[in-house]
């Protein structure tokens, strides 16, 4: 083990450590189902899962859902420099500076903005977790040279390494998903060869092999399915973070080039400027924002409590 | 022991002289019955004005970047300057001139009493060195990056020949009197010499600090130390330290200035990057004032009391053209179609973004010039906002539905561009709604958007040009004139015009003024008729000054002089 | 104690020549590479070829890389493209500004943090507890800029109580030594530029402390109330313990075990945070430079700056789990 990142491994690890772990006394009753049972009684569960399928429901039905097209700039000709017209018939909430109506592109927003939370945290996952399995398969020297590779990405702040990305990759939507996946992807690597590693001395592994089970089953067939749940409390964590840190990137000039498509953060970092005018134009995003990543994170949260047995009490 | 008391006196001197003199320019104020307001120019204190960036550096003769000139211009003079509050030249340290006949020989009368903030005597002499300076650049100093101005106007140097100078030589025939002399006529000289890159600087400080010492390795220039802790001038101000942590350059009065002594006792230019946060901080009166301010907050802060200075515009906005000429390039040749750039020109709904995203006093553009200059054409062909025209020019070429690679830069504002973004999503709907299909490309200014656009990589792009001088060559020549093999420059696709190249070309070499008018204005209608782009719009950028801050004059060229400036309480 | 010392120290060599090598072929993969720097607006194809020629770029990637690391062995990053000057120097210049701002947002966050999470779990259920949960879950759910901005509007602007920009004020005619300006005023006795740069923190701080202070609340209440449930804190008070000293003793102390990695670890992530609040602030540190280079594309900048904060990173991680190793003696073990 190397020094730095020790503390940030240590959470990723325990988190994974506890995939190995057997409930006690729920017999018969997989880990995942006893899991749901309990969040369906959590009402903090409740609320987060409510928020997230709202928002999905809303980015899946924009088009329906949305008043108007989110790209005309009905009212450009009364927008005056220092002067934007506010909530009137038609339009509820306004429209930006550009003329365009603020409620439709929230609405169409919320694609664009789960979109690269999705995108980026699976990206990051399915990388992460194919570097984790061959580490936590293979072990020796495979182990050795991956984990070093991860270390190394680990060491530079997630942020730091999105920009490097970004400036790299040139401005483009798929270089800011490729960005932010990158940085996820040590986190999954540590998180799923830590948990592979605690159920390879389990009593069902040893058992498998004791009945000579060839390793690529034991591996896709037991142990993967088996350390997904941690994988999955990662995720949802995962994607607040993803979506905040991808308004981040819009501030900093490394979003979309297109910016006429609406996207929270970048919508948010432009109506900085005229904060002063027509502040709704920054709040109505910020709190999209805001509101999406707490129902990743509570729904994130009471999924890892559900699936730790120190909260089974 | 001695010296001591002495200095006292000399200190206590000198305030005197600046008190007397702050008493007479109220006075004369006062009487003119200016329309200034009521204030009373004071002398002293300190002005804390918010730049937008860092100087690159303070030798203006390596300087072509707006932030190095704010800097430079308070520092230093050069043989002309410019009308304050206009674009023409006038006499600043020479007192006047004359031009031989055949407008090769140019004899300068210096001022005479003038001394460098070191001490150094101005006369005919240092005059000449520094132009030999320039001449004489070599090494890293003949670098494009380095002395961009120069090779604007004078060309090459002496160290290659493979790239001729017009500059010939510089004569000190007595002590206050210059002979400089030019191997071709141009009409750039001598208004170009007001351009702070020609500003003369001390002949002693730049032979002690190594001025020409350019080092560097394959990342970047670095200067020497004359150019970072001691540029030498002329100017009502001293340089006296510059802090790059914290971006701020402080400047203090020079007492022993030959005209009338800067009122400030300390000018300070510090470095906010961010728009918003430069508003904030007039706001909360932790700065003075501060260049580019928004369109959106030009009401709002007259509203709060401040004080927003517009300049004329003097500046053009366009939107290039590059129907893929260039090697190496894959710019869509749909565009060296003229009924598909007719298109694009009649979609262009420059009305709105004129009123909508420009601050009031914008006008849309009928050519790549603004109307003040000498050689503009009021009769250039023009092309309306017809939505359905552009629709109709797109079908007869056959290619609807063409795509354009539009370039656009971010995280910039320029002062013929305040938003680029805004810009580019009003212009790139109204080529939607005309037929085009358009692929977004957005790059970081410099050097990438630069870089870009004038490699030819774009098929269509924003960019401007603010003037530096009254010279239409300045405008319609830095686009338009033959780069190479009768071909434009690679930004506009390496088009072949070799009638526009030749109008340019007889104009800046045409020595009577009202002949070199008309060869002009006869350019203009043969580049809005063959139409290598849109113009689109000459906008006011402005500056804003604190309720107690005085005497700052805008400039159209963006020149501002803060000698005159003062602050109240 | 040394011998794990060194052996971590030791343990940075690979990961450093590994950042490095990254670092490089970052730089040499970008598009027109480093020699594109600042040329002037008008500058023409052949200009750009000649800058080329000028500054001779043609020697093969593996010599370019040998060379960078000769350099970087001695912290030479090169210069910076808009400044000219050495990227070195510029860091150390701004380093501290950072280190300042950092300090001050850590010791917002714990100071805030530690006795709001304590008291959350103490009246476990109650308005207090549910807010302080709430609140921790809006502070890392709300996006940094815009907290920073709104902070920045409200008590800069509209109440004009604390500065909203810059480290110092620029009236102020402050002597400095360090660079640390608040350390500066203290040692020059100007007190009133202490005070006034002090002042600069606040603002930026509590902008750039508010993720690890919802982190640390949320840390400190989970581990107080893990502790308390604990046996030996039962058999604490069974024994008949006051109240106060199994506080003390046995609750406190063990709940800030894992309260301290977390401080660990945020106070590294502080290090990128700094990007997006000093560039709303103004702050002149690092962060705000990485942003300027970002947009001036000076990339020996960019390059040297992620190395050098990257190897600070590494040695803040290095410091926590040493003193994570004195504070719990369980660690040292394995």
């Amino acid at each position: 083990m190397t020094a730095m990142g020790d503390v940030r491994r240590q959470r990723i690890d325990e988190l994974a450590a506890r995939a190995g772990q057997v409930p006690e006394g729920e017999g018969g009753v997989s880990l995942v189902k006893s899991a749901f049972r309990r969040l369906r009684r959590n009402p903090v569960a409740i609320l987060g899962a409510v928020i997230v399928l709202v928002f999905l429901f809303v980015a899946a039905f924009a088009p329906w859902l949305a008043p108007r097209d989110p790209l005309a700039q009905t009212l450009l000709g009364e927008v005056r420099p220092g002067s934007i017209p506010g909530p009137q018939e038609g339009f509820p909430l306004g429209v930006d500076q550009l003329g365009r109506d603020l409620l439709s592109r929230l609405v169409y927003g919320s694609r664009q903005s789960l979109l690269i939370g999705v995108v980026s945290t699976v990206l990051g996952a399915v990388v992460g977790m194919a570097l984790g399995v061959l580490a936590g398969a293979f072990g020796g020297r495979v182990d050795t040279v991956v984990m070093r590779f991860v270390d190394i990405i680990l060491s530079i702040p997630s942020l730091l390494m999105a920009i490097s990305i970004s400036v790299l990759l040139g401005q483009n939507q798929y270089a800011l998903m490729i960005a932010i996946a990158v940085t996820q992807v040590p986190v999954f690597a540590r998180l799923l060869r830590g948990s592979m590693l605690a159920q390879r001395e389990s009593d069902y592994v040893l058992a498998a092999r004791a009945l000579g089970v060839k390793r690529g089953r034991i591996v896709f067939g037991h142990v993967l399915p088996n350390s997904l749940s941690p994988v999955i409390v990662q995720g949802t964590l995962s994607l607040a973070t993803a979506i905040i840190e991808a308004a981040a990137l819009s501030f900093l000039g490394l979003g979309d080039p297109d910016i006429a498509r609406p996207e929270w953060g970048a919508m948010l970092s432009t109506a900085q400027d005229f904060l002063s005018i027509r502040p709704g134009l920054a709040v109505w995003p910020a709190v999209c924002i805001i509101v999406v990543a707490l129902g990743f994170t509570l729904l994130g949260e009471s999924l890892r409590e559900a699936l730790d047995p120190k909260f089974r009490r | 022991m001695q010296r001591r008391p002495s200095r006292v006196l000399a200190a206590s001197a000198a305030t005197l002289t600046a008190v007397t003199l702050a008493a007479c320019a109220s006075s004369d104020r006062d009487s003119g019955g200016g329309g200034e307001g009521g204030e009373a120019a004071q002398s002293g204190g300190t002005m804390v004005f918010g730049a937008a960036g860092d100087p690159a550096m303070l030798d203006p003769a390596f300087g072509s970047d707006g932030e190095t000139f704010r800097v430079s211009r308070q520092i230093f003079e050069g043989l002309l300057g410019n009308e304050i509050g206009g674009t023409d030249p006038v006499p600043e340290l020479a007192e006047d001139w004359e031009v031989s006949e055949d407008g090769l020989e140019y004899t300068f009368n210096l001022r005479q009493g003038v001394q460098f903030h070191d001490g150094t005597e101005f006369d005919a002499e240092a005059v000449c060195f520094n132009f030999d300076r320039w001449y004489n650049f070599e090494g890293l100093a003949t670098s494009p990056s380095a002395s961009y101005y120069y090779q604007a106007v004078f060309g090459g140097f002496a160290s290659t020949p493979d790239a001729p100078s017009i500059y010939q030589s510089c004569e000190a025939t007595d002590e206050s009197t210059a002979v400089i002399r030019l191997s071709q006529v141009t009409s750039k000289f001598p208004a170009a010499l007001a351009l702070p890159a020609f500003s003369i600087q001390s002949p002693t400080a730049l032979q002690e600090y190594d001025a020409d010492n350019l080092s560097g390795d394959a990342d970047a220039l670095t200067y020497p130390e004359y150019a970072l802790e001691h540029p030498t001038g002329t100017g009502p101000f001293r340089f006296d330290s510059w802090d790059r942590g914290n971006g701020q350059v402080t400047l203090v009065r020079n007492e022993d200035y030959w005209g009338d002594p800067a009122l400030l006792d300390e000018l300070i230019f510090r470095t906010i990057s961010d728009q918003n946060t430069r508003r904030q901080e007039l706001q909360a009166g932790s700065i003075d004032g501060y260049d580019f301010v928004a369109p959106a907050d030009y009401q709002s802060l007259e509203d709060e009391g401040f004080q927003v200075l517009v300049r004329d515009p003097f500046n053009i906005l366009y939107l290039g053209f590059n129907g893929g000429n260039v090697p190496g390039t894959t710019a869509n040749p749909a565009l060296q179609n003229p009924q598909v750039r007719q298109a694009i020109a009649h979609a262009i709904d420059r009305e709105t973004i004129v009123n909508s995203l420009l601050p009031e006093g914008a006008q849309p553009a009928i050519e790549f010039m603004p109307p003040t200059v000498d050689g503009y054409a009021e009769d250039v062909t023009t092309y309306e906002y017809d939505p359905d025209r552009a629709r109709q020019l797109l079908q007869q070429a056959g290619v609807e539905g063409t795509t354009l690679r539009f370039y656009y830069p971010t995280e910039v504002s320029r002062p013929y561009l305040p938003d680029p973004a805004a810009m580019f999503q009003v212009i790139s709907q109204n080529l939607t709604d005309a037929g085009f299909t358009i692929e977004p490309v957005a790059l970081p200014w410099n050097p990438d958007y630069l870089n870009a656009v004038q490699a030819g990589q774009a098929d269509i792009h924003l960019l401007g040009w603010t003037g530096d001088y009254n010279d239409a060559y300045n405008f319609i020549g830095t686009f338009f004139a033959e780069a190479s093999n009768n071909q434009a420059s690679a930004e506009f696709g390496a088009f072949s015009a070799p009638e526009i190249f030749q109008a340019l070309d007889r104009a800046d070499q045409e020595p009577d003024p009202a002949a070199r008018t008309e060869l002009y204005q006869e350019a203009n209608r043969l580049i809005m008729d063959y139409l290598p782009g849109v113009p689109i719009s000459h906008s006011p950028p402005a500056l804003v000054v604190a309720e107690n801050v005085s005497g700052l004059e805008p400039s159209p060229l963006t020149a501002e002089v803060f000698a005159p400036v003062s602050i109240s309480e | 104690m040394l011998r794990f010392v060194v052996r971590r120290l030791l343990q940075l060599v690979p990961i450093l020549l590994g950042l490095s090598v990254l670092l490089f072929a970052w730089l040499r993969a970008l598009p027109g590479g480093p020699a594109q720097a600042a040329l002037g607006e008008r500058a023409t194809p052949e200009a750009i070829a000649r800058y080329n020629e000028l500054f001779g770029l043609d020697q093969p990637i593996w010599v370019q890389y040998l060379r960078f690391l000769g350099r970087a062995v001695q912290l030479d990053f090169g210069s910076s493209a808009r400044t000219g000057r050495p990227v070195t120097t510029e860091f150390l210049e701004r380093m501290p500004g950072t280190v300042e701002l950092t300090l001050f947002a850590m010791v917002f966050a714990i100071g805030v943090g530690i006795p709001l999470g304590y008291l959350a779990a103490r009246r476990h259920g109650s308005w207090l507890d549910s807010s302080a949960v709430i609140g921790s879950l809006l502070g890392v759910a709300i996006p940094v800029f815009f907290l920073a901005y709104l902070l920045r509007l409200l008590f800069a602007v509209e109440l004009g109580w604390l500065p909203g920009s810059g480290r110092q004020e620029v009236r102020i005619d402050a002597t400095h030594i360090t660079n640390f300006y608040v350390l500066d005023g203290l040692l020059t006795r100007e007190w009133d530029a202490a005070w006034d740069a002090f002042l600069h923190l606040v603002l930026p701080g509590i902008a750039l402390g508010t993720i690890p202070l919802a982190i640390i609340v949320r840390i400190t209440r989970a581990a107080v109330l893990d502790v308390v449930n604990e046996d030996y804190v039962r058999t604490a008070n069974a024994k008949g313990l006051s109240a106060d000293t199994v506080r003390r003793r046995h609750v406190i102390r063990n709940a800030l075990l894992p309260v301290s990695t977390t401080i660990g670890l945020q106070t590294g992530l502080l290090l990128s945070g700094a990007v997006l609040t000093e560039t709303v602030f103004a702050f002149g540190g690092v962060g705000s430079a990485i942003y300027d280079a970002i947009f001036a594309r000076d990339f020996a900048v960019l390059q040297g700056f992620v190395l050098m904060l990257a190897v600070v990173y590494v040695l803040v991680n290095l410091l926590v789990d040493i003193s994570y190793g004195l504070l719990d003696p369980r660690v040292r073990v394995r």
